[in-house]
């Protein structure tokens, strides 16, 4: 019988190895899967490339992961934003490396990685600095930059309700990443608020189907980063 | 009658918006950056129904919610809280980057530290070393979306021209830049150069052209 709930947060990141690629859902706190980056900062796994949007607020979620050293390595898309101090820190003092990749090109990775096309052109970053030392090809009038496929190790993602096989719902906003990584990492890891009986999603309704989906983990009442942030929290 | 103050010449920030807007037409699906652009969907003309996309993932973008009915999970692309419209619909990533990468959205309004003669745009980084570069979907915007409206202050605070020969910053992207919309002046980029098509009141023309950085010319009626 399938049943891919894990018994724990910690359970389920256990096998996380150091120098692992993971990819992180969320844009900003909206989807950020903090309960399982949390539980990935207590196994301890070191020299991590994290793929993520952003790099966390605070101290706590992604910004606690880089703040304990363990990440070596960002691909990210915005790794500034309103109370982010941890990676900027590091990241002046050269102790964190960082990839930038435009936000769509970056989600455009993730999907073909999942999609198994190991690289692709695209006309975004054409003639910028983020196009230096690319490949690029001319198609009709146009020129175009080679940007590849990325795939991971892990995904951790967060998603509003599950069932059993790992079909997945998200809540608004929060979908963003979510579904493109679970497409393009060899294990996926979700949690969510809820896990129900197969059957009672409606199929028409379902946003990534159970075979993208490798663990799930309930977390019922999910903490949000800015009210953390907001009580100066830190972790661990 | 006193002088208007020196700061305040020209167009406010809000009538810029409400500028922006009267050029977006009926039907149109349209991005906003963060910030000044932001403005521009609180002057939809009565009688038009444009469709706000964010590319954080939600095509029917409303306003932000009354205090106290802030959802987190429900939030723009500057990470503000905002409003689903009847009619809305949420997406992931790959999907939202179709829509910008694949020429499905009509117009994007973007803020700029600096526009070329040619329309190339800088609005990402000041490429000094110890910056953090954040690029964001400035790049995927002004390389998908079919036509791309800057709305920017004509001058910085310190009086330096942003629309210049050459931009000095690191590019957004090359000849990407349609129209330009300053609290002087509308501004065409055309392949003879950047054309004059609209003074704010009391604006005289060789006025913008001295705190522009580049040639402009005059519309002429014809």
């Amino acid at each position: 019988m399938i049943d891919k709930r894990a018994v724990s947060a910690a359970a389920a990141v256990a096998d996380v190895h150091d120098g692992a690629t993971i990819m992180i859902s969320g844009f900003g706190e909206a989807g950020s899967p903090i309960e399982l980056i949390h539980a990935l900062v207590d196994c301890g796994a070191k020299n991590l490339t994290v793929v993520s949007n952003n790099t966390g607020s605070g101290r706590v979620g992604l910004a606690a992961l880089i703040a304990n050293r363990q990440v070596a390595k960002m691909i990210c898309s915005y790794p500034r934003s309103a109370n982010s101090m941890v990676f900027p820190e590091l990241y002046r003092k050269g102790e964190i490396k960082l990839e930038l990749v435009p936000q769509g090109t970056l989600a455009e990775r993730i999907r073909a990685g999942g999609a198994g096309i190991p690289a692709f052109y695209t006309a975004t970053s054409v003639g910028t600095v983020l196009a230096n030392g690319k490949e690029s090809r001319t198609f009709g009038e146009r020129d175009y930059v080679m940007e590849h496929g990325l795939i991971a190790d892990f995904a951790l993602v967060k998603a509003e309700k599950a069932d059993r096989h790992g079909n997945l719902i998200y809540n608004k906003t929060a979908r963003n990443f979510g579904p493109i990584m679970c497409t393009a990492a060899k294990v996926a890891i979700v949690q969510v608020k809820e896990i129900v009986e197969a059957g009672e999603l409606d199929p028409e309704e379902i946003v990534t189907p159970g075979i993208f989906v490798n663990r799930l983990v309930i977390v019922a009442k999910p903490a949000q980063e800015s009210q953390l942030v907001k009580e100066d929290r830190s972790y661990p | 009658m006193s002088a208007p103050a020196k700061a305040n010449y020209g167009w406010t920030r809000e009538q810029m918006a409400q500028r922006v807007a009267a050029d977006i037409q009926d039907g149109a699906y349209v991005n906003l950056g963060i910030g000044i652009p932001e403005l521009v969907a609180q002057y939809v003309p009565a009688g038009r129904e444009v469709i706000f996309q964010t590319e954080n993932g939600l095509l029917g973008m409303g306003p932000a919610p009354m205090a106290g009915k802030e959802d987190p999970e429900l939030i723009n692309a500057g990470k503000k809280a905002v409003t689903a419209i009847a009619g809305a619909s949420y997406f992931h990533h790959a999907d939202s980057f179709v829509m910008i990468r694949g020429g499905h959205i009509d117009i994007c309004v973007l803020g700029a530290m600096q526009v070329s003669a040619k329309g190339d745009l800088a609005n990402w980084s000041t490429g000094e070393p110890d910056a953090i570069p954040a690029v964001g979907g400035a790049m995927d915007l002004v390389a998908g979306v079919k036509k791309v409206f800057v709305i920017t202050e004509h001058a910085t605070k310190s009086g330096e021209p942003k629309i210049v020969e050459q931009c000095t910053y690191p590019l957004t992207g090359k000849a990407v830049v349609d129209r330009v919309y300053t609290n002087l002046a509308i501004i065409d980029i055309t392949p003879e150069g950047p054309v004059v098509m609209e003074l704010a009141p009391g604006v005289t023309f060789d006025h913008v052209q001295k705190r522009t950085g580049t040639n402009l010319s005059l519309r002429t009626n014809s």
